[in-house]
């Protein structure tokens, strides 16, 4: 058992840092509320960076046009100033009630061991936490996490196996050409003979296959063999239709990422069809000081549109305050005049 | 007006019109048809709006582009007439066009 680390307090936390997690990190700044952001992916973003970074994007105000990952850049260098603290590789999987319902207070944990206590939590999941997809192979539970991965947490655990990766994109050949010198022998499957991976990594692949350092298969996955959890063939269906039996004891898919809704579902919100129902006022959950923001949202008329997520993380922010600083009353006030929020923006 | 039939993997067809120049992705989300998930609303990014072209529409419809046949690497179960249908435009050509959607998308 490892030692329980102290909780972090803070005043929000933002599961989720996608666009909309990100900007809201700004309002609440402009209003003197701290907050720290819990991602699941290894870097901020949210859908932007995960599925299209180089897709334009035509409908953010002000943008004529801009690319996921430019306005994900955009977003970190506006929130600088307010030092958000990031927590990637992160879930959020628990999220308990520890106030009232006029001073809420919540303690936030995460699987990999955080625990926060803060006074808002806003949800800004949008489609939910990504996580690796399954290959569509029968009964490849019984295997997972003892023959079969989705990711490589340590390379040690792979040495000296007869390991079979599947997929053709970065994640396949990177873990190929890593392990390979560690695995007793690496097969890589893959649907067609045409490689995502950068095309460095295709080459340092093949020149591996030519020198009969791995195996390449031109092919899918047709069915696993073993027993209690230990991976003994897997058999695949080639291109010309036969099935080869591989010799392989361990497993890396590489399909790519899902969203799903995750533990959102448990932590004891009204959901409707795995949206979590606001008001439009401050986009507050049944649940007092559980804001939801942006694509996890449902409300009559929602528009599952990035520029809406920014209004709604202001609205939110606005609410947040009252329970942040209960004894303090909010002035509106713009960032073109107001000295004092210009101050905080490092601009005065 | 085109009309498209998209039959589910327990053999169910429902047939629907289309407008062309959408794309068979949104005539099935239009329509509420079941078994697209699209979750990147046609972006050409997720592989969830996978269907299978009946055979005798292949040629019509055309192959997957580069892009496309990278993304259907995500898809479960790819056939040589898969085809993620929010790259397929809707055409008076094809009218009457039949795709089979998959038991699982992603």
């Amino acid at each position: 058992m490892t030692e329980p680390t102290a909780p972090i307090q803070t005043d929000v936390v933002i599961v989720g840092a996608g666009p909309v997690g990100l900007f809201a990190v700004f309002e609440l700044g402009l209003l003197d509320i701290k907050a720290h952001l819990v991602d699941i992916l290894d870097r901020p973003g949210g859908q932007c960076a995960e599925l299209y970074p180089e897709k334009p994007i035509y409908d953010i105000p002000g943008f004529p046009v801009v690319s996921g990952q430019g306005l994900v850049d955009n977003l970190m260098k506006q929130i600088e100033p307010f030092g958000p603290q990031f927590h990637f590789n992160e879930m959020v999987e628990s999220l308990e009630s520890i106030g009232t319902a006029e001073r809420p207070r919540f303690r936030v944990k995460t699987d990999g061991g955080l625990t926060f206590e803060c006074a808002c939590v806003m949800i800004a999941a949008g489609g939910g936490s990504f996580q690796p997809k399954k290959p569509p192979v029968e009964g490849i539970e019984a295997y997972e996490g003892s023959s079969v991965f989705y990711a490589v947490r340590k390379k040690e655990t792979f040495r000296g196996k007869k390991l079979l990766i599947v997929g053709g994109g970065d994640s396949a050949l990177d873990w190929t050409l890593n392990l390979q010198p560690i695995a007793e022998r690496i097969t890589l499957l893959h649907r067609r003979d045409d490689f995502r991976a950068a095309p460095h990594s295709v080459n340092a692949m093949r020149e591996l296959v030519a020198t009969g350092k791995i195996d390449l298969r031109i092919g899918q996955l047709a069915g696993l063999e073993g027993a209690d959890g230990g991976l003994t063939a897997v058999k695949a269906k080639l291109s010309d239709g036969s099935v080869e039996t591989l010799d392989v004891n361990m497993m890396l898919p590489f399909f790519g990422l899902t969203m799903k809704l995750g533990p959102i579902a448990n932590w004891g919100l009204n959901l409707h069809e795995n949206l979590v129902p606001v008001d439009t006022e401050k986009f507050e959950s049944n649940h007092p000081g559980i804001f939801a923001i942006g694509d996890i949202n449902a409300y009559p008329g929602k528009l599952k549109l990035i520029l809406s997520g920014f209004h709604e993380a202001a609205l939110a922010a606005q609410k947040a305050h009252r329970y942040v600083y209960p004894d303090k009353r909010l002035l509106f006030q713009y960032t073109t005049s107001s000295t004092n929020l210009q101050r905080k923006l490092g601009v005065a | 007006m085109p009309k498209i039939s998209f039959i589910d993997f327990k053999g169910t067809e429902r047939t629907v019109d289309a407008q062309v120049g959408s794309t068979v992705m949104e005539t099935a989300l239009r329509n509420g048809v079941p078994g697209i998930d699209a979750e990147c609303g046609g972006a050409c990014s997720c592989a969830t709006c996978h269907v299978y072209v009946d055979p005798a529409w292949q040629a019509a419809v055309g192959k997957p582009s580069a892009m496309e046949d990278d993304m259907l690497d995500f898809a479960r179960d790819v056939q040589p007439n898969s085809r993620l249908s929010c790259q397929i435009k809707v055409t008076e050509a094809l009218d009457g066009l039949i795709v089979r959607t998959p038991e699982k998308q992603g």
